[in-house]
């Protein structure tokens, strides 16, 4: 079979399309069927970037919101400017990348739904903390740890080792407060 | 003797060993990135900064032994040449992003290759470490460990809220990304993979082939990683790829098991053809040689062919990859010069293993 656009080649692509319940069989050649758009492979010109920027502007306007206050909120995002490394919204979203670790501050509550997207709805770190600036945080997520343990602890009225937890806690707490007036 | 000594250097030392689940799962890999905070990340840093994070490198931990990991060797991309770049592209100790930057990027590499630590890639830092088979807790565990032994010397840039803060939001959170290379000829034979293959994205791992283009796995070699980098801990991450990988293994096994029961005589059929295309042929395109290679791969794992080394797979794999056979050649090939070549180092490295 031919190909119907350019009746050189082998048609090597088939395509059904139905429109409106009108149904058209399409045979081309590859060639054709890439410049006439009738399909797009994906790996030459479609990238991660492209879809994380894809993500990004769907943080604007779309044809479901057109309440002036959405579009404003978003002239007022794409007007945001990292001012450690310069980088603003728009070019954020344009490359889908942050410029230097400021950013992450700058762009704050515009990310949250990027992340929940890439993470399977995750915003919040719960990982590893490092030594050097973790001292303190290392302790917060313990007393937290202690603390949502000593909750089931007084709900199932073990209220003995709850009291142990409670002093734990209390330790943990004045170690904390010491940092910080130490600082 | 030139083609053994080439060959210790083709293959990373660690590789040479065997490591658990060795049959299937080839090699088990952690990779973390970590940024200064205090420069802006190198996709907009400037010449000079880019220059300076370099530079501390180089006077910071040139030479420098971290336990195991002795000796760390700075090598800086610009003072490569184009087939160089690549030799280290294949053997994974830089990723192609780093080898296409021209200025201030590098690496830099322990003696026994089993840790590479790539500089101003799209992160300032990437740390990655291997281990032969399946041995991500290992991995895990010793890749903290020089994570620390880094951060004594390093500002990194973390925020308590959104962890370790990296230039892709793909990668923020632990900036971690566990990965297991495995080889399941019996899985695709039997066209499995494709179907737990969804199942698998569900879970928030991705399987990808490799070797090959897109999803189609050249060799039969998959690699099995981890998406989600925020919202969850190292170890919980490395715990659900671990639990998948098992699960991966008993499958293969059991396919394997099927196969032999089921079709023994054609599989048998299979791979003594492999392997007398490898041992006879005079040109040989690399995805014929993948091919065979799975095949010849998994006669010895089943016990059909006893002569051959079980790390001949990863071996050949690397060795007949274009940069390296250009490397061996001292020569740029064209690409039909480079199906003879291959055939040829493939012919010589099968008659080394029976003289030995």
């Amino acid at each position: 079979m031919e190909c119907q656009e350019c009746h050189q080649r082998q048609a090597t692509v088939h395509l059904t399309q139905i429109v409106n319940g009108q149904k058209t069989e399409i045979h081309v050649c590859e060639q054709c069927a890439k410049e006439k758009g009738y399909v797009s492979y994906g790996e030459e010109n479609f990238t991660l970037n492209d879809l994380l920027s894809g993500l990004f502007h769907s943080e604007g306007p779309s044809p479901f919101s057109t309440h002036n206050q959405q579009a404003q909120s978003y002239q007022q995002a794409s007007q945001l400017k990292c001012p450690t490394c310069g980088l603003t919204y728009q070019e954020f979203a344009r490359i889908g990348k942050f410029g230097c670790a400021s950013c992450y501050k700058t762009f704050d509550d515009r990310i949250n739904p990027i992340l929940r997207r890439v993470h399977s709805g995750n915003t919040r770190h719960d990982g590893k903390i490092p030594k050097r600036e973790g001292g303190k945080l290392h302790l917060k997520r313990e007393i937290d740890e202690y603390k949502s343990k000593l909750k089931e602890l007084i709900e199932q009225e073990e209220f003995e080792q709850a009291a142990n937890f409670r002093d734990k806690i209390r330790t943990l707490e004045s170690q904390l407060h010491q940092g910080e007036d130490g600082e | 003797m030139s083609l053994q000594h080439f060959m210790n250097e083709a293959i990373s030392p660690w590789m040479n060993q065997e490591g658990p689940d060795s049959d299937i799962v080839m090699s088990s890999r952690i990779r973390l990135a970590r940024n200064f905070s205090h420069y802006p990340f190198p996709l907009i840093a400037s010449e000079k900064t880019l220059e300076e994070v370099m530079t501390f490198f180089e006077e910071t931990f040139k030479h420098k032994t971290f336990r195991d990991y002795a000796d760390f060797e700075v090598i800086k991309m610009k003072d490569l040449q184009p087939i160089e770049k690549r030799v280290l592209v294949e053997k994974h100790l830089v990723s192609p992003h780093l080898a296409e930057k021209p200025d201030h990027s590098g690496t830099l590499i322990s003696q026994n290759e089993q840790v590479s630590i790539m500089i101003n890639e799209e992160d300032h830092i990437r740390i990655q470490l291997y281990f032969p088979g399946f041995q991500l807790d290992r991995a895990l565990e010793q890749a903290s460990q020089l994570d620390d032994w880094l951060e004594e010397k390093i500002d990194y840039a973390f925020d308590e809220k959104r962890g370790y803060l990296t230039a892709c939001p793909t990668n923020v959170g632990t900036g971690m990304r566990a990965s297991v290379m495995m080889h399941l000829p019996a899985l695709s034979m039997t066209h499995q993979i494709n179907r737990m293959t969804p199942a698998i994205n569900q879970l928030g791992l991705v399987v990808r082939g490799i070797y090959g283009e897109g999803s189609e796995a050249v060799g039969n070699i998959f690699q099995i990683s981890n998406q989600i980098t925020l919202g969850k801990s190292e170890q919980d991450i490395v715990e659900d790829l671990h639990s998948v990988v098992k699960q991966l293994i008993d499958q293969e096994r059991r396919a394997r098991e099927a196969l032999i029961n089921r079709s023994g005589i054609q599989l048998e059929d299979r791979i003594f053809r492999s392997y007398g295309v490898l041992r006879n042929s005079r040109i040989i395109e690399s995805k014929e040689a993948a091919k065979c290679l799975s095949d010849l791969r998994l006669g010895i794992d089943l016990g059909l062919i006893d002569d051959i080394p079980q790390t001949i797979l990863n071996e050949l794999m690397i060795l007949t990859q274009p940069g390296f056979l250009q490397q061996y050649a001292k020569a740029t090939l064209n690409p039909e010069e480079r199906d003879i070549r291959r055939a040829s180092l493939i012919r010589e490295r099968l008659q080394l293993e029976n003289e030995e």
